[in-house]
């Protein structure tokens, strides 16, 4: 191989890595971000009934000082945004998919607290699954399935 | 109880599993009287819709006598005969107020992953799939009905069993495509698909005041039906140039309204079939557009396209530049049908739109693999198997 080409293989090298590199930086300034963004259910209800003496709604109440919570009337006459986050932010660690298909990503909690939370509020309840299940993870495609309901109460993109 | 699973790809099998039970308030359980396939259906069954587990019920088209109450439900009583909408709708989050059921934010108990697939989750709907909540289907001896205050509808007295059933998917959803894709008086209407869905937005589209209604297909006895039962003109696509013909029946101005009827398993005549139907199976496209492709292709500049067909993902070759030079209308849903199975049932009872003569093979529960053959290859005439506990 000629100084040419190896010097551009060198440096094409050099530049994949760099871009590697700048991804991965870029990916936990995300995660950083993400851990500090807040989650947010717009709720067809007034302000006040959303948060009645300034108390966050059931089952967020539950959380106590761990979350930080606000409402504000949604435009268009479409209710109340009611948003959360956590004050001790969420490690980016805990976002990666093995900590959320585990179940230990904080934030799952508080997602399908704020659901919970605007089903209670519009509806009186929150829909259950049926039960027994009859589905099976006795296949690989069942048991993927099968966690990913599992999770699905908490995950998402609220 | 029996109930009809789904044990794989085009592997069903009727198999023992517990009743169900009350699990909310709202909720009432209903003993089955009739439950059909749905060309729903079929998308599961090839394994085209993901998030299925062996051993899911399903069936989400039905009609059912209470045999239960939740303590929060106002509107029915054990005895009553009523047919349910397949989608479930909370009644009071803004897309229930709004009339959007099929979008509520309350019934999918999986949101995450139907927010993975669409960006934001659907309302919950009977036997179909974990990604719209995993919820049991109909084809069983009982079925579990929550929020059956908003969902299950009396049948009025006089409308039999049969005839009610469709009220619950396809007549509302037929009625739709027609309503949201603004038919009205004068209008040349085109319907992409026979089957009980096509049928029904033909229908629909006569009932609101369309001058001509075309419907397109290739089976011989589906064509003939919605000529006898619709009162629409039908197109045989594999022995005519259907664009043309179109063209033809419209004084060259193309159809006002596109009805879409198909679905993501749609056929085709020409090479590009192969082309997507090899795409398809090797999941490079999730869905095959052909019908659609084709109404957004002959519908008249300024017209309005509506997507009736489900579509779960990504499609090839979409003709962008024909929307946006045309000027095309394009829109799709799942049905709400709360906001129409009422007056659709009013419908029916007064012999405006006939429905029964798609139950076009009745048969026990325990055949039910054998109807969803039957219904699938289009066998016999078949245009919808019902099936009885
Ligand atoms: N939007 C909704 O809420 C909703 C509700 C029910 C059903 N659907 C969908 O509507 C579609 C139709 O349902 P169905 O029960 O009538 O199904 P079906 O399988 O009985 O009917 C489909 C018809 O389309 C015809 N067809 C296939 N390719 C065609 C083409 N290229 N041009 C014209 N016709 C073609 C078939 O011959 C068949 O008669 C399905 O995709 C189903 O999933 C949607
Ligand atoms: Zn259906
Ligand atoms: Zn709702």
């Amino acid at each position: 191989m000629n100084q040419l080409a190896r010097t551009a293989l060198v440096l094409a090298g050099a530049g994949a890595g760099a871009a590697v590199l700048r991804k991965a930086a870029s990916a936990r300034r995300r995660a950083r971000e993400d851990g500090e963004r807040w989650m947010v259910v717009t709720i067809n209800r007034a302000p006040t009934d959303v948060m009645p003496h300034g108390d966050p709604p059931s089952p967020l109440d539950e959380f106590g000082d761990a979350l930080e919570i606000t409402v504000r009337p949604a435009p268009g006459d479409r209710g109340t945004e009611l948003a959360a986050r956590l004050r001790e932010p969420a490690s980016p660690a805990s976002a990666s998919l093995p900590s959320r298909l585990a179940g230990k990503d904080p934030r799952q909690g508080v997602r399908r607290a704020l659901r919970e939370a605007k089903s209670l509020l519009e509806t009186g309840e929150v829909m259950l699954p049926d039960a027994p299940p009859t589905g099976r993870g006795d296949t690989v495609g069942g048991k993927v399935v099968g966690l990913a309901s599992r999770r699905a109460g908490g995950e998402g993109v609220l | 109880m029996r109930a009809l699973c789904w044990e794989g790809v085009n592997k069903l099998s009727v198999e023992q599993i517990p009743e169900p039970e009350i699990r909310n308030d709202q909720d009432i359980v209903v003993r089955l009287l009739l439950s059909t396939t749905c060309g729903s259906d079929l998308h599961i069954i090839g394994g085209y819709i993901p998030a299925m587990q062996p051993g899911d019920v399903i069936g989400h088209e039905f009609v059912g006598e209470v045999v239960e109450t939740g303590s929060g439900v106002r509107r029915h009583r054990v005895g009553d005969r009523v047919v349910v909408c397949s989608f479930i709708g909370c009644g009071r989050c803004w897309y229930c107020r709004n009339d959007m059921w099929s979008l509520c934010d309350n019934t999918n108990t999986n949101p995450g992953i139907g927010q993975a697939l669409f960006g934001y989750e659907t309302a919950g709907i009977f036997g179909y799939s974990h990604a719209m909540g995993g919820i049991r289907g109909s084809h069983a001896e009982y079925v579990r009905v929550p929020f059956a205050d908003y969902g299950a509808f009396s049948v009025p007295e006089g409308v039999d069993d049969l005839s009610a059933l469709f009220a619950s998917d396809s007549v509302p959803t037929g009625w739709m495509g027609a309503d949201l894709g603004g038919v009205k008086p004068g209008d040349v209407v085109a319907v992409w698909g026979c089957g009980a869905v096509g049928q029904m937005a033909a229908r629909a589209s006569v009932l609101k005041g369309a001058e001509r209604v075309i419907c397109i297909d290739r089976i011989p006895e589906r064509l003939a039906m919605t000529e006898t039962y619709i009162g629409a003109e039908t197109i045989d696509y594999t022995s005519t140039d259907v664009a043309a013909e179109l063209r033809e029946r419209t004084g060259g101005r193309g159809p006002d309204v596109c009805i879409e009827a198909v679905g993501m398993e749609a056929h085709s005549s020409g090479p590009g079939y192969l082309y997507d139907q090899a795409k398809h199976q090797l999941r490079l496209q999730t869905d095959r557009p052909t019908a659609v492709r084709q109404a957004v292709h002959a519908c008249r500049k300024g017209g309005t396209v509506f997507v009736l067909g489900v579509f779960a993902g990504a499609v090839d070759k979409f003709p962008l530049g024909m929307v946006v030079n045309k000027g095309l209308t394009l829109r799709g849903a799942q049905m709400h049908g709360q906001r129409y199975i009422p007056m659709l049932l009013e419908r029916i009872a007064a012999g405006e739109i006939s429905t029964a003569h798609l139950a076009t093979h009745t048969m026990s529960l325990d055949r039910a693999a054998k109807g969803y053959d039957m219904f699938k290859h289009k066998k016999d005439g078949c245009v919808r198997a019902v099936f009885h506990p």
